[in-house]
């Protein structure tokens, strides 16, 4: 059985989250460059063009590309066969968070009860959701999500009889309501389908794939492409000042549900969409 | 739309030359706050003290910074969604407050009262702290050290970047410039 170290794991998320802060990805970058080309309101290239400007001097300057350094999320996958020795691994990727925040000048923006909200002083707990699988590798995606476009995510249980259209119109108005606050251009990830607590999560998961990748099943893939271009045609443009760039990408995923309920979950990442990941 | 070079705090009259979709340069010094300092500074004024700072034609910008690096004046400084200050706002402009940053829309109620008090809303790009930080020249706290990122500081600012969004005669540029791109 393969062996991994709480030390190893607490040096890889310290890392992973400074990286998240400073190094846009590739694909966004890509996304803002597209978009430059075919966004149709001069301000709105503008905005682009700063916001391709500032990732570039979060990169060479070491400082984090927003203030806001988010929740840290992570998506694990542990395979069943992989042994987490010293300590356990939720403590570990805590202990990751609270070193890498602290080195590298992230901000701490968690705090300790929703009522009382003292910061807890160095941004953990963090939210993990870790998932069982075959094979013997650790396998850490890392999110640092913003609070901004989290506010403005939505879930609704629809029935069935709201069908797709239903679907579409609730996508259509989660990115209307947010305009300016969620941080448009956009990066919209929906749930469609499982039960209240499920559809978020997949609504969540859907985030964590690259920019401008489609999904594999063809049917899914229509659909995702088909409310980018809605969506851009509601005129909100970067950071709300009107143009034809809203969203960067919008990313679905599906699951079966019951028979009487048909969930969608919308959940609003703002364009510093940071993610980060490392294979054990 | 016009471009503009503002001192701040803000001199008398020169809000009324603001128009919505203006782009403006500001230049001078600025409060920052978010939603801890201004629930806190609320709450003095219902208990009748007074507040740390004298808001009179003064700005404030709605910012939690990231901690400075050794050597670096502040670390990354964006603003933040402006609609959390909403309930405070009014109050706050009654004090004499003339100028805020941050980004997203504002409720009615603080456009009418931006109106009323002859003050100004900007909005800054949100998601660019790397970049605007580079217009941050000196940063001091001055109230609320206990609040972390959500302290009030007292910064000086150059030649920082930000779009009029509600001016003193009501306009609101989201509205306007959203509606000459929409399709649907």
């Amino acid at each position: 059985m393969k062996q991994i170290t709480y030390e190893t794991i607490v040096g890889e998320v310290a890392r992973i989250c400074q990286e998240a802060n400073y190094d846009l990805g590739q694909d966004v970058i890509q996304a803002f460059e597209n978009s430059v080309k075919t966004e149709t309101s001069e301000a709105g290239k503008s905005i682009l063009n700063q916001l391709i400007e500032n990732a570039n001097i979060a990169t060479t300057n070491r400082v984090p590309m927003c203030q806001d350094t988010g929740v840290s999320v992570f998506i694990v996958k542990l395979g069943q066969d992989c042994h987490i020795t010293g300590g356990s691994l939720h403590d570990a990727i805590n202990e990751g968070v609270r070193s890498g925040y602290e080195e590298g000048y992230l901000r701490y923006s968690i705090v300790d009860d929703p009522i009382h909200r003292k910061n807890t002083g160095d941004n953990t707990p963090s939210v993990i959701h870790i998932e069982l699988v075959e094979g013997d590798e650790l396998e850490i995606q890392m999110s640092a999500k913003g609070g901004g476009a989290e506010n403005m995510s939505a879930l609704k249980m629809l029935t069935p009889s709201d069908g797709l259209e239903g679907v579409k119109e609730f996508i259509l108005n989660t990115v209307r309501e947010a305009g300016p606050n969620a941080c448009p251009p956009l990066v919209v990830g929906v749930g469609i389908g499982g039960n209240f607590e499920s559809c978020a999560y997949l609504a969540k998961k859907s985030l964590f794939r690259p920019v401008g990748e489609r999904h594999e099943k063809p049917d899914i893939a229509a659909l995702e492409e088909e409310m980018i271009t809605k969506v851009n045609k509601l005129g909100i443009g970067p950071q709300g000042m009107g143009g034809s760039t809203t969203a960067l990408d919008i990313k679905i995923e599906t699951a079966p549900c019951h028979i009487a309920a048909l969930p969608v979950a919308v959940n609003l990442n703002c364009h510093a969409s940071r993610h980060k990941h490392v294979r054990l | 739309m016009a471009q503009h070079n503002i001192r701040v705090p803000f001199e008398e009259g020169v809000e009324l030359e603001l128009h919505a979709g203006d782009q403006v340069f500001l230049t001078g010094t600025i409060f920052t706050a978010r939603d801890a300092a201004h629930k806190r500074m609320v709450e003095q004024l219902e208990k009748g003290e007074a507040l740390p700072v004298d808001l009179t034609n003064q700005t404030i910008y709605y910012v939690g910074p990231t901690p400075a690096k050794p050597g670096a004046v502040i670390g990354s400084a964006g603003p933040t969604t402006s609609s959390r200050m909403d309930k405070y706002t009014p109050r706050l402009l009654q004090e004499g407050l003339k100028g805020m940053i941050g980004k997203g829309y504002r409720s009615q109620e603080v456009i009418d009262s931006i109106a009323q008090n002859n003050a100004v809303y900007f909005a800054a790009i949100g998601g660019s702290g790397a970049l605007l930080s580079q217009k941050i020249k000196s940063s001091e706290l001055i109230a609320y050290e206990d609040l972390g990122t959500e302290a009030i500081r007292k910064i000086e600012i150059e030649d920082f970047p930000c779009i009029v969004v509600n001016d003193h005669k009501g306009g609101d540029w989201y509205k306007e410039s959203q509606a000459k791109f929409k399709q649907t």
